[in-house]
């Protein structure tokens, strides 16, 4: 009879394996828990912006100084042994971890997460300038140029009445009533939660000064998807229109600048590279004028410096001396291989196996392992690394560095010890790209 | 006027290609030309006892084409047209089919009767037909007229497919009654038609679901309930099976009247699983199963809900029943069959006491063990039959769900080892149900958190060993083997360590697995594809020592994808095959990416080969032109959440396919995936989805207006909405007025009673959780810039969040989206949420409720809602 009998609805005989149902689950679960790790990560910015501004408010007026405003940062006795670099965009990152406080905590279990977005509150990362390893071309007809400030990368936004500076890992700086739109609480009409604006800027400690590099968002229009040229022509109209410039007052405790951007030509190269500028300058920095603002590294915006624009031309250890050889920081991957924060990363060398496993316990994948960079240096082929003569130094410390270097930081560093661009390159390289244009049009 | 359609339906059937195909021609050519004429043609036709019984076949045959399909788009066009039809017309149809009832032609009598269903199917609800109850039970007879048996037969048949078509509140109570009445008396021993009887009891399992109200009734509910039991003793073997079918849906249907009769019952069951033919003994067998299921389910809602107010009695039959039952279950398991591990649809004796054993361990727990062990015993180890090991063995593995663990941890530990000799027995059958026990132990008492453990270090290596060795035997038993393997495995999910035991077998068993994969014997068994899904299960639970051994799989995997793309696909055949097998290895890609993508340590050793997957996974879709391939769908949704961004640059050539996955509302299924891997791509791409949106939400949007699809496809689509609002932020506002008002009406369809229907209940917080992870996304993507769009909805979020509060039946996950909502919409609209909160008072409790849970992240989710409209109501 077998055979022609239906099995009952429901019914098994030795039921073993049914994968697919648990497939699609387990893809549903990981659908559901990225959902809720955004609107968690949301709702945690939101949060911790609002506790931060009461706390800080508080605090602020009594004890500045616990935010660490010293930029450049002094050799500090939690980095004693370590070594240390001084190009503030790349290091700011560690600061909030060196630093105890709860609130860090919400702060850094965000920086866990995926899919962080520009727009929200905050925005918590910055539009990081590649180094300058090779000239762009047609400098002169698609490059801005302008001198950049020393001091502390951040976020200004002013918005609910108050305005708040946040450095690149979110943490604040000052919290402050400005002349910003919507930036304090003034006895006129309050503005709407709509209007705000969110400025790039480095805090120029010696005279106080936040220098607007660039301009993200003002009175709520948003600016990340306009070019580098719109960006500046706005920047420099609207901040005119408002009293931000102006000196501070009761309402607005700080005073605002914009650094001046020119197009790229030889005089205005000159007037960036050396001539007077209020600020102690801190290299120069190259726009593609068409360039979005995009978060993170870009080669779109380049930075360059030498001995005479900028105190820190080579990065130094935290004696303030720089080391006889150059020092780099990569990341070691599962393969042995070493590489740097680029997406995608560069290779530049790998451990050997023996080595690997003799060290098994202490390197494992996904670390930060600080390099010397030996006598044999660099090869590059179309500008990346073929051979890199590197050798082992240690694990770097996780609390100073939370990412690898970036292959152009790399570069240039290795460049300013062995023979750099200088700024007659630049200059040449402009005037070559005058001719290019004057062809072309020809 | 008729048409002369005898000769032409004849030719119809001919063996002759060519004058079919004529014939056809001419029928669909009458059909368009005249479809009245040509309907009451094939109605004279099928009610004319002069023709030719193969013409009438077929003309009752096109008349039931006509008037139903199973797709539901052309089914509603033929009901239209049935409806639009002149009454003149149906007046000249019905007649000649009731007519046929009467024909000596049995085949004829039971075309009418389908067909006559068929009409009632569209009829009876619109009132129409009214005098068909009626005029069939008349065919019945009564005290004075006797009616001829064959006419009975037909119209019995006729009343169950009626009952069949139409669901239950169509009838009046009033005809319910006239029906049973009818029927029951059909099965009455004082009919002496054994046909008319069997037309009878088949008619009762079809009215069942109709007698509610009678089953209330202490009287009809016992003469409804003789007159099935006395069918069960019918000398006619196909009455005895129905009247079993019978018993069984009562038992499900009316658990809690059964009481009365279970002890009958059970005596009548035994006696047809020890003496009846195999048919009746095996429903006889599923009427105990159904009851199992019905008191596992009892249990299981009782520990979900210890009110202990659950409307279902719960009797237990089963554990009364247990002293005899389970002796006549072990009785069953020796008539094994040769060779039934090698048919895939077999069912037979052993099979389903089997079966019901394993039910009864699970409905009774611990008291089964005494019951079973001394006939595992004394049976397991018999040298001269394989019958009574096979048994002993399927007897022991049966049992191993449901009793305790404290019961059956000593059980297993000495057992273990006589297992794993065994799977060097000499007979097939045994290993096959050693290796499945062996499986079933490791399911149910091998895991992270039972203490003491059953596989110890001293004991893996031999497990080990045994399985790598078995899983070379015959496909049947690498197949349990396979099996075993997975559950193994599965015991060290969730370790959460950086090594399990399992690590350093790794190489081995993945290389086992594999070489069991691409056996020539594997093919046309379940074998190859119980060897992938096992490899899924240890990729999943690989750790960081063994990651490195994963990542090797993966050129290995997409080499063997490669090469189904390369198949020569010749026949429907060889593309189904192709299909499956591309199904396996998309499913193992998938488990592979999302287990290395979710860490930042792995994650490198799968994106590294994003682009050749990708590629891969483009030839799978374009290998199908009408849809696409549910597997690869899921892992491409993978492949986006470990590239992130990187995603962006495979969009333009993969867009199509999420398209057409979007389109699928035939496959739900490949419907949902989809929606999902919307999702992923949104959190990938985040606003770089934005030139992709108008075309999925169009998409998304008629997939919510479509009856055709699948309702459980809808809850996700609204979430799917918070996502892409999630992602693009401002640029959600051009989708705003069409997806609000959807979220506006879904919200008042979820608001609607479900009277208990658990179902509903469900689907309900299902639609809810959707929309309010809509709201969350809108609210969270315009708070930057366009706060000010959402201020008009905002008393109708709020009340609808009050409505959700006050619902008692809403779960957990609802009640976590609700507060968070609340929070997302004070946080969004600041100031101008004010005044709303303000003039509400619900939202205190609904806070005060969720800040006391226990429930940490639901804690943490209403502390935050909390403290955000508090700073809107003192700002």
């Amino acid at each position: 009879m077998a055979g022609t009998t239906l099995v009952p609805p429901g019914r098994q005989h030795k039921r073993t394996v049914s994968d697919q149902q648990k497939r699609r689950e387990l893809a549903l679960q990981r659908q559901k828990q990225g959902r809720r790790d955004l609107q968690h990560h949301a709702r945690q910015l939101a949060l911790s912006a609002l506790n931060e501004v009461g706390d800080v408010s508080g605090e602020q007026e009594e004890e500045p100084a616990v935010y660490e405003l010293n930029v450049p940062r002094a050799a500090s006795e939690n980095v004693a042994a370590d070594y240390n670099e001084q190009d503030d965009t790349e290091a700011s990152m560690e600061d909030a971890e060196r630093s105890p406080g709860s609130k860090r905590k919400t702060l850094l279990e965000g920086a866990n997460l995926k899919g962080l977005r520009a727009r929200e509150f905050f925005a918590r990362q910055l539009m990081l300038p590649e180094w300058m390893v090779d000239i762009p071309s047609y400098l002169k007809k698609d490059w801005f140029v302008m001198p950049r400030p020393e001091g502390q990368r951040c976020l200004v936004i002013s918005a609910n009445g108050i305005t708040l500076s946040r450095q690149r890992n979110g943490r604040i700086l000052h919290s402050f009533p400005s002349a910003l739109p919507n930036g304090a609480r003034t006895k006129e009409v309050a503005a709407g939660s709509h209007v705000y604006c969110i400025l790039d800027c480095i805090f120029h400690e010696p005279d106080k000064t936040y220098y607007v590099i660039d301009m993200m968002c003002w009175r709520g229009y948003s600016l990340f998807d306009c070019t580098a040229e719109f960006r500046f022509f706005w920047m420099t109209t609207k901040l005119a229109e408002t009293g931000a410039l102006g000196a501070p007052s009761a309402h607005h405790h700080y005073q605002f600048s914009v650094v001046p951007v020119y197009e790229c030509n030889v005089a205005a190269l000159q007037a960036v590279y050396s001539g007077p500028v209020p600020f102690q300058r801190d290299g120069i920095l190259f726009y593609n004028r068409h360039a979005l603002y995009e978060l993170g590294l870009t080669p779109l915006v380049v930075v360059w410096k030498d001995a005479q624009c900028s105190q820190y031309l080579l990065d130094t250890d935290s004696q303030g001396n720089v080391p006889t050889y150059q020092q780099v920081v990569l990341e070691l991957r599962s393969d042995g291989s070493v590489v740097t924060c680029d997406d995608p990363p560069v290779i530049f060398g790998t451990l050997a196996p023996e080595f690997l496993e003799q060290n098994a316990r202490h390197l494992k994948p996904g670390m930060l392992i600080r390099f010397a960079i030996g006598d044999q240096g660099l090869s590059l082929v179309e500008g990346k690394p073929v051979v890199a003569d590197i050798h082992f130094e240690g694990i770097a410390n996780k609390n100073r560095a939370r990412r690898a270097d970036s292959c152009t930081k790399i570069l240039f560093q290795y460049a300013a010890r062995h023979g750099a661009l200088t700024i007659n390159d630049i200059v040449a390289a402009i005037e070559t790209s005058d001719e290019e244009g004057d062809t072309s049009m020809g | 006027m008729a048409l002369e359609v005898t000769q032409i339906l004849l030719n119809a059937q001919s063996p002759d290609g060519t004058v079919r195909k004529i014939a056809e021609d001419n029928l669909k050519q009458y059909q368009e030309q005249n479809l009245s004429a040509f309907l009451v043609s094939l109605s004279h036709e099928l009610a004319n006892d002069d023709k030719p019984p193969e013409s009438r076949r077929l003309a009752g045959l096109i008349l039931k084409n006509s008037l139903d399909a199973k797709e539901s788009s052309r089914k509603h066009e033929l009901v239209t047209r049935w409806v639009a039809l002149d009454s003149t017309v149906k007046a000249q149809i019905k007649p000649a089919l009731s007519q046929t009832l009467s024909s000596m032609v049995a085949d004829a009598r039971h075309t009418a009767a389908q067909v006559i269903a068929k009409i009632a199917a569209i009829e009876l609800p619109q009132g129409d037909w009214p005098e068909l109850v009626g005029s069939l039970l008349a065919n019945m007879g009564g005290p004075q007229v006797e009616q001829p048996s064959h006419l009975k037969q037909a119209t019995l048949e006729a009343l169950g497919y009626v009952c069949e078509e139409v669901s239950a509140e169509i009838l009046a109570q009033e005809q319910v009654n006239s029906i049973l009445t009818a029927v029951v008396q059909g099965m009455n021993s004082s009919e002496t038609s054994n046909d008319v009887r069997l037309a009878a009891t088949h008619a009762l399992y079809n009215a069942l679901d109709f007698a509610q109200t009678n089953f209330e009734n202490d009287m009809e509910r016992d003469y409804i309930m003789r007159m099935v039991c006395e069918a069960t003793l019918s000398p006619d073997v196909r009455v005895r099976q129905a009247a079993f079918e019978c018993l069984v849906s009562i038992g499900s249907t009316y658990y809690d009247k059964l009481a009365p009769y279970i002890q009958d019952i059970f005596a009548i069951t035994s006696k047809a699983v020890k003496e009846d033919e195999e048919p009746v003994a095996l429903q006889a067998i599923e009427f105990w199963s159904s009851i199992c299921d019905e008191e596992i389910e009892i249990q299981e809602d009782y520990n979900v809900d210890f009110s202990g107010d659950s409307e279902v009695p719960y009797f237990q039959f089963i554990k009364q029943a247990l002293p005899a039952l389970v002796p006549m279950l072990l009785e069953t398991l020796t008539k094994q069959e040769e060779d039934q591990d090698l048919d895939e649809g077999a069912w037979n004796l052993s099979m389903a006491g089997g079966t019901c054993l394993g039910l009864v361990a699970r409905a009774v727990g611990d008291d089964i063990v005494p019951l079973v062990m001394p006939f595992v015993e004394q049976n397991v180890s018999n040298p001269l039959d394989w019958r009574c090991r096979e048994a002993a063995t399927y007897a022991f593995g049966s049992i191993l769900e449901g009793p305790s663990l404290d019961k059956l941890t000593p059980l297993v530990n000495l057992a273990l080892n006589f297992m794993l000799s065994a799977m060097k027995d000499v007979n097939n059958h045994v290993k096959d149900t050693t290796a499945w026990t062996l499986g079933r132990i490791f399911e149910f008492l091998h895991g992270p958190s039972l203490e003491p453990p059953v596989i110890t270090p001293t004991n893996l290596p031999l497990i080990i060993a045994v399985l790598l060795e078995s899983i070379n035997d015959t496909p049947n038993v690498a197949e349990k083997v396979c099996g075993a393997i997975y559950f193994l495995a599965q015991g060290y999910e969730d370790g959460g360590q950086s090594s399990t035991p399992l690590s350093p077998y790794f190489p081995k068993i993945l290389e086992a697995l594999l070489a069991a994969t691409a056996r020539e014997d594997s093919v046309d068994s379940r074998l190859r594809t119980c060897a992938y899904e096992t490899l899924n299960e240890v990729v999943r639970i690989s750790t960081d020592d063994t990651a490195p051994i994963v990542v090797q799989l993966v050129p290995v995997i997409m080499e063997k994808l490669n090469q189904t793309l390369e198949m020569a696909v010749l026949s429907s055949d060889d593309r189904e095959k192709q299909i499956e097998l591309q199904a396996l290895l998309c499913g193992v890609l998938q488990v592979i990416i999302q287990k290395l993508g979710a860490s930042e340590l792995t994650k490198y050793g799968v994106v590294q080969f994003a682009d050749q997957m990708m590629g891969l996974f483009l030839r799978v879709f374009a290998c199908r032109s009408a849809t696409v391939h549910e597997e690869a769908m899921l892992a491409i949704g993978a492949l986006a959440y470990a590239t992130g961004a990187e995603f962006g640059k495979y969009m333009s050539e993969f867009y199509r396919y999420l398209e057409m996955g979007l389109q699928n509302f035939e496959e739900y299924q490949v419907c949902a995936v989809t929606v999902g891997v919307v999702g992923d791509i949104c959190r990938a791409l985040d606003e770089k989805v934005l030139p992709y949106c108008d075309g999925i939400m169009t998409q998304l949007l008629k997939d919510l207006s479509s009856n055709q699809l699948h309702r459980s496809v809808k809850p996700p689509i609204f979430s799917c909405f918070g996502d892409i609002a999630l992602a693009i932020g401002e640029h959600f506002e051009k989708y705003l007025i069409y997806a609000m008002p959807m979220l506006q009406g879904a919200a008042e369809l979820s608001a609607q009673p479900t009277a208990g229907d658990d179902e509903m209940t469900d689907y309900s917080n299902q639609l809810r959780s959707g929309i309010l992870e809509a709201y969350s996304g809108i609210f969270q993507g315009f708070k930057s810039n366009k706060a000010d769009l959402m201020a008009p909805y905002a008393a109708h979020i709020l009340q609808f969040i009050e409505n959700v509060y006050q619902d008692k039946d809403r779960d957990d996950v609802v009640t976590k989206a609700a507060i968070g909502v609340m929070g997302d919409l004070a946080d969004t609209l600041g100031a101008n949420a004010a005044a709303l909160f303000q003039c509400t008072v619900f939202y205190k409790d609904f806070l005060d409720e969720c800040i006391s849970s226990d429930d940490q992240q639901l804690k943490e989710t209403a502390e935050w809602a909390q403290g955000t409209i508090t700073r809107i109501l003192s700002g």
